[in-house]
């Protein structure tokens, strides 16, 4: 099976400017990630504001191109220009602000942006149109203005514009950020559906750790580089570490995690308060 | 410094076709120095209704006094009012304008009438107490990052010494560290300088562990006003209206069910976590 | 709230002219308003009024919205009115006062004036009654795309258009909310001299610029993203597609905008002193 995405050694620095525009230094935003996403695989990247993971984000779209290293999307090469069309199409980016990402003043127009953009023909377009708003549950807004919608259906509204493009990947650049937690909630679920119906290969871009619960692989950022890789599980069970990169775990798993260094017999990543509870009672 | 709203109603665009009643009849008091935590879903009208205790909405109808004055009485000065009960809004980096950091958070001040140095001089008491360094006071504040412009406009707040503190979601956009320094740098304001703050946030779990009482909202109206741990034993009631307990609250309650004579009403992880070692250590 | 005012006052209904394409409307319109100017006889304003009467009916817009579509204008319209009325010295005497003389003249200008005013204004507010923002950009893209050859970046021109319509909801309600910040931080907006009022626009101004810029960009890489690279390529979900409806309402348009203009230069009329 051909890899999702790859990055080999990636590198990208931007150079810091001065007030007259002159370049007075550069800064690393990423620094040697090697990262590996197998098609249909649900991925999360974590890490705090400034850690480098949007602007890695950003290299899976071909929005910004290696400095050094090379980033493969189902097998092109991101940096090669005569792929970039094909890049974008195959990987869809959903972006953090509701409001920034919505075009149309109608939500099927929106959504029909990115089909108009490929060249798709009219009936096709509606044909998609109707079937991503129906695989984010939102077909029934599908006359109203975005104005009017909540931060959360607006996300789902984003989301059946990317899907709209048939994309092999989805990339989700903090898209709960801005958002109140029935609408997080909301965008995780259409999420978790699509994953199952679509199959498309997911990637989450979040500081949320109760987000990543249900990923196949959690990647932890910090200063441009990779510093925490493995399953959820493996991840949750280092409260510290976490800590130390500005990260913050359920309460559920600080819980365990106090109660097992006050020498209770816990196992070690916690992820739901059932597992807890289970844990604890076994003690009885 | 008190704050008493008696039957307060405000209605949206009256008289339109899209007329709304935003806050209904709501009735609260604020005593001087507390620290008050409102949460509600969106919509609830937490918003509208602390933009009605600086003046910037007017109340269709009701009253609220503040330290026993009326501020609806014929010729009370909301200006002074906006003095005394400062109101910091949601991303409130964007309200930054100035050609550097130092003039920016000098803005209020300005306003209030003071003197050039006085201005100077409060402005970066404010920025010290936000915790923004020296070194950013002549920098143009779209060069900051993102919780650094957030302090700053916080600080533009500050400067203006409120009695009261109004925060609106002061954590929005935030990341987990971001989101603690924040809270707690509110949390040492208020036990440091005797100021009432009122928190409006999503997320019960940071109000839990700061607020001395919590208000929920609801639909425009007062749906709880007390205690963290008594509105945490109404948890099935703020589930059904799309707002959460604590984590902690629902595991204490699921020990319980499964027999387990643990405190239910452990309201953060250090509570819960000795409450379960007491319980165990006793078996 | 701010959110839910449509700009351009489209008036939702499922009339003949809601369904007719929006390049005839456009057309129609212009066609219209250059009629207005082409004679001077109260004929031609008969049949000019009668027209005018069937499209508000057709329209199934109410009265009182096309009315409240002069309000704006009822200054400009006294104003020309009046300049017309006392200034214009021509035939006989009709009313004298003091320093003011109103002649047969200046009274048949005025009030003709105020007509075509008010029908320039009633005519062109019809067409954005009945067509939506969308449409009016599709069209006004269609229609200029000859303009292409020469090199006028016509698709983006309306690309810009609809974003623009897409956005501006957003930035007032944006305006209001740091009004509301700055209101706070104790701005006062609303006393001083023109000088003191302009400057205390800047703390509105500048973030408000911000975060205009800031949201283009967010909006472009969406956009990029999306695999936006311009006109070239593009299909449209709602191509613009001439019917016979359409086709009819063009004849119709062309058959009275030559009627009124040979019947208002060549057939005399005259009730009272018109």
């Amino acid at each position: 099976m051909e890899r999702m995405v790859q990055t080999e050694d990636l590198i990208f620095e931007y150079a810091k400017r001065d007030e007259e525009g002159n370049v007075i230094g550069s800064y690393r935003a990423i620094d040697q990630v090697n990262l590996k996403v197998e098609a249909g695989q649900f991925i999360a990247i974590l890490g705090h504001n400034g850690s480098g993971k949007s602007t890695l984000a950003k290299h899976i779209n071909a929005i910004l191109v290696p400095t050094e290293g090379t980033v493969w999307v189902g097998g092109r090469d991101t940096s090669d220009a005569d792929e970039l069309w094909n890049v974008r199409q195959s990987a869809g980016m959903v972006f953090q602000n509701p409001d920034n990402q919505i075009i149309g003043t109608v939500v099927e127009e929106d959504v029909g942006f990115g089909p108009e953009n490929l060249g798709v023909p009219t009936d096709d377009i509606w044909e998609r149109v109707e079937e991503s708003l129906r695989a984010v549950g939102m077909l029934s807004y599908r006359h109203h203005s975005p104005n009017k919608l909540s931060g959360g259906q607006k996300q789902r509204v984003a989301i059946a514009g990317v899907i709209a493009m048939r994309p092999k990947c989805i990339v989700l650049d903090e898209p709960t950020a801005m958002l109140d937690p029935s609408g997080r909630k909301e965008v995780l679920r259409t999420v978790e559906e699509l994953r199952k119906q679509e199959k498309v290969t997911v990637i989450l871009i979040t500081h949320y750790m109760e987000e990543v619960i249900d990923a196949d692989r959690v990647f932890v950022m910090d200063h441009g580089h990779v510093v925490m890789e493995g399953t959820p599980r493996e991840i949750f069970s280092q409260v510290d570490a976490l800590k130390e990169y500005r990260l913050d775990v359920p309460q559920v798993t600080i819980l365990a995690d106090e109660l097992k260094k006050r020498g209770l017999d816990i196992p070690a990543g916690i992820l739901r308060k059932e597992e807890l509870v289970e844990a604890i009672c076994r003690l009885k | 410094m008190s704050i008493k709203i008696e039957h307060l109603n405000y209605i949206y665009s009256q008289g339109t076709a899209y007329e709304k009643q935003a806050l209904k009849d709501i009735c609260l008091e604020i005593p001087h120095g507390e620290f008050v935590g409102i949460i509600g879903h969106t919509g609830s009208g937490k918003s509208t209704l602390i933009q009605h205790l600086n003046g910037l909405i007017k109340a269709a109808d009701g009253e609220i006094y503040y330290n026993g004055e009326n501020i609806y009485s014929g010729n009370y000065n909301m200006k002074e009012l906006r003095n005394q009960v400062g109101l910091v809004f949601q991303y409130p980096e964007h309200q930054l304008f100035e050609v550097d950091v130092l003039s920016d958070v000098c803005f209020g001040p300005k306003n209030q009438g003071l003197s050039r140095e006085e201005c100077e001089k409060r402005a970066r008491e404010a920025l010290r107490l936000v915790g923004l360094k020296e070194k950013y006071y002549q920098s143009s504040p779209f060069e900051l990052s993102g919780g650094q412009k957030r302090r700053a406009a916080i600080a533009g707040v500050l400067a203006m010494r409120p009695k009261v503190l109004v925060l609106d979601e002061p954590t929005a956009g935030l990341d987990p560290k971001g989101r603690d320094e924040i809270l707690d740098q509110i949390s040492y304001l208020h036990k440091e300088s005797d100021m009432t703050v009122i928190l409006v946030s999503h997320s019960m779990e940071d109000i839990a562990k700061y607020a001395d009482r919590i208000i929920v909202m609801n639909q425009g109206q007062v749906m709880f006003n007390s205690t963290p741990k008594e509105v945490f034993a109404h948890y099935k009631e703020l589930e059904a209206v799309g707002l959460a307990a604590p984590q902690v609250t629902y595991i204490m309650h699921e020990l319980e069910e499964k027999g387990l004579a643990v405190d239910t009403r452990a309201a953060t992880v250090k509570e819960a976590a000795d409450s379960i070692m007491e319980v165990l250590g006793n078996d | 709230m701010i959110r839910d005012i449509t700009i351009g006052q489209y008036y939702p209904a499922k009339s003949i002219l809601h369904r007719l394409d929006p390049r005839v409307k456009l057309t129609a319109t212009v066609l219209y308003l250059i009629s207005l100017f082409l004679f001077k006889n109260v004929s031609g304003y008969l049949i000019a009024t009668v027209f005018l009467a069937v499209i508000i009916r057709l329209s199934k817009v109410p009265f009182r919205y096309i009315m409240r579509g002069m309000k704006p204008v009822v200054m400009l319209l006294m104003i020309t009115l009046l300049f017309n009325l006392f200034l214009i010295r021509e035939g006989a005497v009709v009313f004298s006062a003091w320093i003011f003389t109103i002649t047969e003249g200046g009274l048949r200008n005025a009030v003709l004036m105020a007509v075509r005013l008010i029908y320039l204004i009633t005519g062109s507010s019809l067409m954005t009654f009945t067509t939506t923002p969308n449409e009016l950009t599709d069209g006004i893209e269609s229609l200029l795309k000859p303009l292409g050859k020469l090199h006028v970046p016509v698709h983006e021109i309306a690309m810009m258009m609809s974003i623009a319509l897409r956005f501006i909801p957003i930035l007032l309600e944006e305006t209001d909310k740091i009004m509301k910040a700055q209101i706070a931080r104790g701005a006062d907006l609303e006393s001083g001299n023109i000088l003191q009022k302009a400057k205390s626009m800047i703390p509105i101004l500048v973030p408000l610029f911000v975060s205009a810029f800031r949201r283009a960009n967010d909006l472009a890489m969406a956009m990029e993203a999306r695999c936006y690279r311009g006109g070239e390529g593009r299909t449209k979900m709602n191509p613009l597609r001439y019917t016979g409806r359409d086709r009819a309402a063009y004849g119709i348009v062309i058959l009275y905008v030559i009627g009124v203009v040979l019947i208002g230069r060549y057939v005399p009329l005259h009730i009272w002193i018109f």
